[in-house]
């Protein structure tokens, strides 16, 4: 019966034109989008002319952007490819970014003002190694000095007006690694310094016109260098020995190379290993000893002297000119929740050109980076202006003492995402305040059927459009009605957590992560700890986030706990092993904290919450929790029972050991495992019947302990076309995580990675490109359990008597079967995912992030196995879509609409408490949020519903019933008379 | 006066006697009004009566055999309608099947008050009856039918099991790759 009222549902919106597109005064109404650039790792000030005052920065996550200077607002910006990271940026000519990315292999130079790109480069490049641009300062417009760039082992110098090679010179000599391009200004000489074998100088005086080899001198050091390098005046150089505790200043200009050493022992007392910090200041170097900065002169003959020594966690700038020839650098240090920032000259540390204090929020941590720039006050002194980072990516702007503006960068790289509720409504709203509603709503809903009935004036319309943009309680911090409030929590790689409104994507609040153990511990993974709805009502939700300290696998791990309502860190305990894997299990304790276990490298799981309560609940279960690794680069996956408490005198009694149960080992010469999924744990699924168009009914197979695992031939395991389509085949498994079954395998020849995967209810489909077709495919396999067909005894199942909602065990050996159909897909794709509602009885999306980030919705309806070339009238009111060779991409059902979501890594969707919408979440360089309704909202009246239009109809319809009845009484009456 | 009476009884509902009262004097000297008759029953010519009422219980079982048969005709129509509207769910086919299901639905419920009028002592009138309620019954059945090639009936397994949730799952796992 149901069945049947859903079918005519689903005729209903067939007949209805099948379009998600928004209309253009919709956007914005339930989405929102944030750009950011990610972590700042370069900073070019362009303030000179007059105009704009715009910095240009590049980040981490390969951007390049021009920032107003003002507001913090960008220009314009640009996200380079994930493999294209850039090393070098700066502006040459007055007009042009020149940024150097992939390893000193491209050159690009862009257009200041808007961003558009004026030429790019392609160098050559034969080896790995350091890469360096060096942009001439060009003081004189006539004079043409090429960009020098060095990467690859070859340098070039390139021509800044049109991006030609001028000349270029190979360095890729057995061993040598160049460390520094210098160019004297003025000077038509370039020196090119390397370490041989990191023993022995070299240096290399260039011609920069011809790019000929003027001269040659090398120099042994016996000591061996380290790497790091200094340059400090455009002669010198200061490297730390092999040892790092001897500084060698290097003195390389007319005539031969010096050495001349100083013990760092000799400049402060009880120095460790040394350190050389990378600002660039003249004549003077910063070194990191015994976490301390000291700073070094270097005199005229290379004499190395201190001149003053900082706390640590001072962070310095880059020297910047300044009037009459000085030279200033900035530094930040912290002291309790203020931060200071001094300004001084290089030559005199003594003269503080500026030192101000700016109050800074605890949970920005600590500052990473500074920059600075000057500018003429009108009293013609020299005001700054400070760029700094901090450690959670945020890139604040001081000056005068004060932040001007603030960007939270940490958002462009989210690691992982969920969601919370928000805090139930309090009662007691004041009288005034819903008497102004009151109004405010009659006088919105004139409006709104002013509009509706196409009397709206142009003025009407723009108020119209901006109360529905700021409509009621759109961004209030309460829960509603049908779940449309809520917040997402986000884990940023530096270790900050965020809570932002799904109203308006405001920040809720944010916390850096704390632990007692180290400083600051890197994130992992979220999980939902305590979810309150029937149990402990009063106790806040919470969050669970699971880090370590340190990037090593075997470092400790740290769990932390955040009180979402106020996001507030409950608590932080350093649990003293390892974090491998962690396993949410499917039980609640009775204040409604869901136990989690965390498997350590030793192989043994930890269980929390550690209390006798868990305890006794997890004891309960002991025989039912199973657990399986996925060791990608031997090609096995094996699956373990619990089997013991740890026998170990360290270990508690939360500790447990594992048996191995059973192994599936993929050749190695054929198979490499590349993706490996799983259902979503919370996801909802409504029923375990699909009926098809002829009564029947066929049992899906809903399991969450099944694992997709697609393999490819080693060769085909790189990129796209390296191998011929008879080199490479692409398997897919479900394997059943309980036994180790392997419950279906699907071949693809001539197919290879990298495949994308959405694994939902009883179906996967996956992305994967085919060599032969040079195409991509979409494939969809739907899993059915054979052995629960027989119940198709009506009277059985209207009494009642069947075995279909009785646990079910893996070991029962289910029989299955599976139905599978393939498709093209025009696109190349960076993630899929799959809407969720609360029951899981609305039909359900597929969204697609594509290569040009945006989102595409397409029904799961185009990915259905029985779609056939003709289907039967029944099959095609049922909804069945005749079969074609290619998925559609329908332009309007691309969610993002006009927007991209810049460097797209994931798609997160989370259930309304309405039935037929969805929240949709989806990160990357990017934030994007929007609200989606599958089928439409059938279970509610859109939000320019006019209420008043109806509310006037029914008055008006009882005025007509009464008037119509007082005259037909009258007529009656004068009847009677006559 | 009863003589009326029975006559009313048997669906007149007045009668004016026009024959001679002047054989049956007043009681007092006042004529009786017009249509007042002392003749008592017993001096009425009883074959006459009789015959008439015999007359009248034939006429009357015949119209009632007719009442009885009268929805067969509706239900010849119903099941060309029915045949009309076609298999699909649709406001026409529903609209068809619902008032196919109203119709002998609303007559069973007033079946006593249709053959109300026919009723007498002489007139047998279970078998219209019966005939009635069972074409009533066909046409009830012909819309039931309906109801189910619509598919609007839980007749099929699949309308039993599509609100079943999936079953709970005994063992509980968990894992995958390493964090890096």
């Amino acid at each position: 019966m149901a069945i049947r009222f859903y079918l005519i549902l689903v005729v209903f919106l067939l007949s209805a034109i099948v379009s998600f597109s928004l209309y253009e005064d919709q956007v914005g109404l339930m989405d929102w989008h944030q750009r950011y650039i990610g972590k700042v790792k370069h900073a070019v000030f362009h303030t000179q002319k007059t105009g704009r005052k715009r910095v240009i920065v590049s980040t981490e996550e390969n951007v390049v952007a021009s920032l107003d200077l003002r507001h913090g607002e960008i220009f314009w910006r640009h996200v380079l490819g994930t493999n294209d990271a850039i090393d070098g940026v700066d502006i040459a000519l007055g007009k042009y970014v020149i940024t150097l990315s992939s390893e000193g292999s491209l050159l690009r130079a862009w257009n200041l003002p808007d961003g558009q790109m004026v030429w790019e480069t392609s160098l050559h490049s034969a080896q790995h190694s350091k890469s360096l641009l060096s942009v001439p300062i060009n003081l004189k417009v006539d004079k043409d000095y090429p960009i020098l760039v060095f990467g690859g082992g070859y340098l070039h110098a390139v021509s800044p007006i049109d991006g030609e090679v001028l000349w270029k010179k190979d360095f890729t000599a057995e061993g040598f690694e160049v460390q520094r391009v210098l160019q004297p200004l003025e000077s038509s000489i370039i020196y090119v310094l390397g370490f041989l074998h990191s023993s022995e100088a070299v240096v290399y005086q260039i011609d920069s016109k011809s790019g000929d080899v003027v001269a040659e001198k090398s120099m042994a050091f016996p000591g061996g260098f380290s790497g790091e390098i200094s340059s400090v005046s455009n002669d010198k150089v200061v490297v730390l020995d092999s040892t790092r505790s001897i500084l060698v200043a290097i003195s390389f200009v007319d005539g031969g190379i010096s050495f001349q050493k100083t013990h760092i022992s000799d400049l402060v007392e009880d120095s460790g290993k040394a350190e050389i910090l990378s600002p660039l200041l003249s004549n003077m170097l910063a070194v990191k000893v015994n976490k301390r900065t000291i700073f070094v002169r270097v005199g005229g003959e290379g004499k190395l002297e201190l001149v003053d020594s900082l706390s640590d966690e001072t962070a310095m700038s880059d020297s910047l000119p300044v009037a009459d020839d000085q030279v200033a650098f900035a530094s930040v240090h912290h002291e309790g929740s203020k931060i200071h920032l001094m300004v001084k000259l290089v030559d005199d540390l003594d003269t503080v050109l500026l030192r101000e204090s700016i109050q800074m929020d605890q949970h920005r941590g600590r500052v990473h980076k500074v920059f600075i720039n000057n500018y003429i006050k009108t009293d013609r002194s020299n005001g700054f202006r400070a760029l700094i980072v901090m450690e959670d990516h945020s890139l604040l702007l001081l000056q005068q003492g004060a932040i001007v503006w603030s960007r939270e960068e940490g958002l462009a790289s989210v690691t992982d995402v969920t969601t919370a509720e928000l805090p139930v409504e309090k009662d007691g709203v004041s009288v005034a305040q819903v008497e102004h509603t009151l109004v405010d709503w009659l006088k919105g809903h004139v409006l709104k059927l002013k509009g509706s009935l196409l009397l709206a004036s142009p003025e009407d319309v723009v108020a119209i459009q901006e109360m529905r943009m700021k409509s009621s309680g759109r961004s209030k911090l309460t829960r509603d009605h049908n779940g449309f409030r809520k917040l997402f929590i986000a884990l940023t790689r530096a270790g900050k957590l965020f809570a932002l409104h799904t109203g308006d994507g405001s920040i809720v609040w944010s916390v850096l992560l704390n632990s007692p153990a180290c400083a600051r511990p890197s994130g992992i993974s979220l999980y939902q700890w305590q979810v309150p709805h029937h149990h402990a009502m009063d106790e806040n939700p919470s969050v669970l986030v699971v880090g370590r300290c340190g990037s090593d696998s075997s470092a400790p791990g740290v769990l932390s706990f955040v009180d979402v309502y106020t996001g507030k860190e409950i608590s932080s305990s350093d649990i003293g092993h390892s974090v491998v894997q962690v396993m949410p299990l499917p039980f609640t304790d009775s204040t409604e904290q869901r136990l989690h276990l965390i498997a350590d490298t030793n192989g043994h799981v930890h269980l929390y919450p550690k209390t006798s309560e868990a305890l006794s609940i997890f004891q309960r279960e002991f025989q039912n929790v199973y657990w399986y690794n996925v060791e990608a680069d031997n090609g096995i996956i094996r699956g373990q029972g619990m089997k013991s408490t740890c026998s170990d005198e360290t270990a508690d009694e939360y500790c447990f050991t594992t048996r191995e149960l059973w192994t599936v080992v993929f050749p190695s010469e054929s198979e490499k495992i590349i993706s490996t999924l799983t259902r979503k744990p919370n996801e909802v699924v409504h029923t375990q019947a699909k009926v098809s168009t002829d009564q029947d009914v066929l049992y899906k197979y809903v399991s969450r302990n099944l694992l997709f695992v697609a393999t490819v031939s080693p060769k085909g395991a790189g990129e796209i076309g390296s191998v011929t389509p008879e080199e490479s085949a692409l398997v897919v498994y479900l394997i059943d995580t309980i036994t180790g079954r392997i419950l279906h395998r699907l071949s693809h020849q001539g197919c290879q990675g990298p495949v994308h995967a959405v694994f939902s209810e009883n179906w996967v489909v996956y992305h994967y490109f085919n060599l032969r077709a040079h195409k991509y495919e979409v494939t969809v396999v739907e899993i059915y359990d054979q052995s629960r067909a027989e119940n198709k005894n009506v009277w059985k199942l209207v009494l009642g008597k069947h075995n279909l909602t009785a646990p079910i065990s893996s070991y029962s050996r289910p029989e299955m079967f599976t139905k599978s159909q393939s498709y093209f897909f025009p696109q190349s794709v960076k993630t899929i995912a799959v809407t969720s509602t609360a029951k899981g009885i609305t039909s359900k999306q597929l969204l697609i992030g594509t290569i040009g980030d945006q989102i595409l919705a397409l029904d799961k309806r185009f990915v259905d196995p029985r779609r056939t070339l003709n289907p039967s009238q029944a099959e095609k009111e049922e909804g069945i879509i005749p079969l074609t060779d290619s998925l559609p991409i329908i332009p309007q059902s691309y969610i993002t609409h006009a927007l991209k979501v810049e460097g797209l890594r994931g798609i997160v969707t989370a259930p309304a408490k309405l039935e037929s919408t969805t929240h949709v979440f989806a990160y990357g360089v990017d934030l994007f949020y929007t609200r989606l309704a599958p089928s439409k909202t059938y279970d509610s009246l859109t939000d320019d519903f006019s209420y008043a239009l109806l509310l006037i109809t029914i008055v008006a319809l009882v005025a007509a019933i009464y008037i119509t009845w007082v005259l037909s009484e009258k007529k009656e009456l004068s009847e009677k008379w006559r | 006066m009863d003589k009326g009476k029975a006559v009313m009884g048997t669906g007149r509902r007045w009668a004016v006697d026009f024959s001679d009262q002047s054989t049956v004097p007043s009681s007092r000297d006042i004529l009786d009004p017009p249509g007042f008759s002392r003749a008592s029953p017993e001096q009425d010519d009883s074959a006459t009566s009789r015959q008439k009422k015999d007359a009248e219980a034939t006429w009357k079982l015949q119209k009632a055999w007719e009442v009885a048969q009268s929805p067969f005709k509706n239900l010849m129509m119903m099941g060309f309608m029915m045949w009309m509207a076609g298999n699909t769910v649709h406001l026409f086919s529903i609209g068809i099947t619902f008032s196919a299901l109203w119709q002998p639905l609303s007559a069973l419920q007033s079946v006593g008050k249709i053959f109300e009028p026919f009723k007498d002592n002489k007139v047998e009138l279970l078998m219209p009856k019966l005939v009635f309620l069972a074409l009533n019954l066909g046409g009830l059945a012909l819309g039931i039918w309906k109801l189910n090639t619509l598919g609007l009936l839980p007749t099929h397994a699949s309308d039993w099991v599509s609100s079943l949730p999936p079953p709970q799952e005994v063992e509980h796992s968990g894992g995958g790759f390493a964090f890096h």
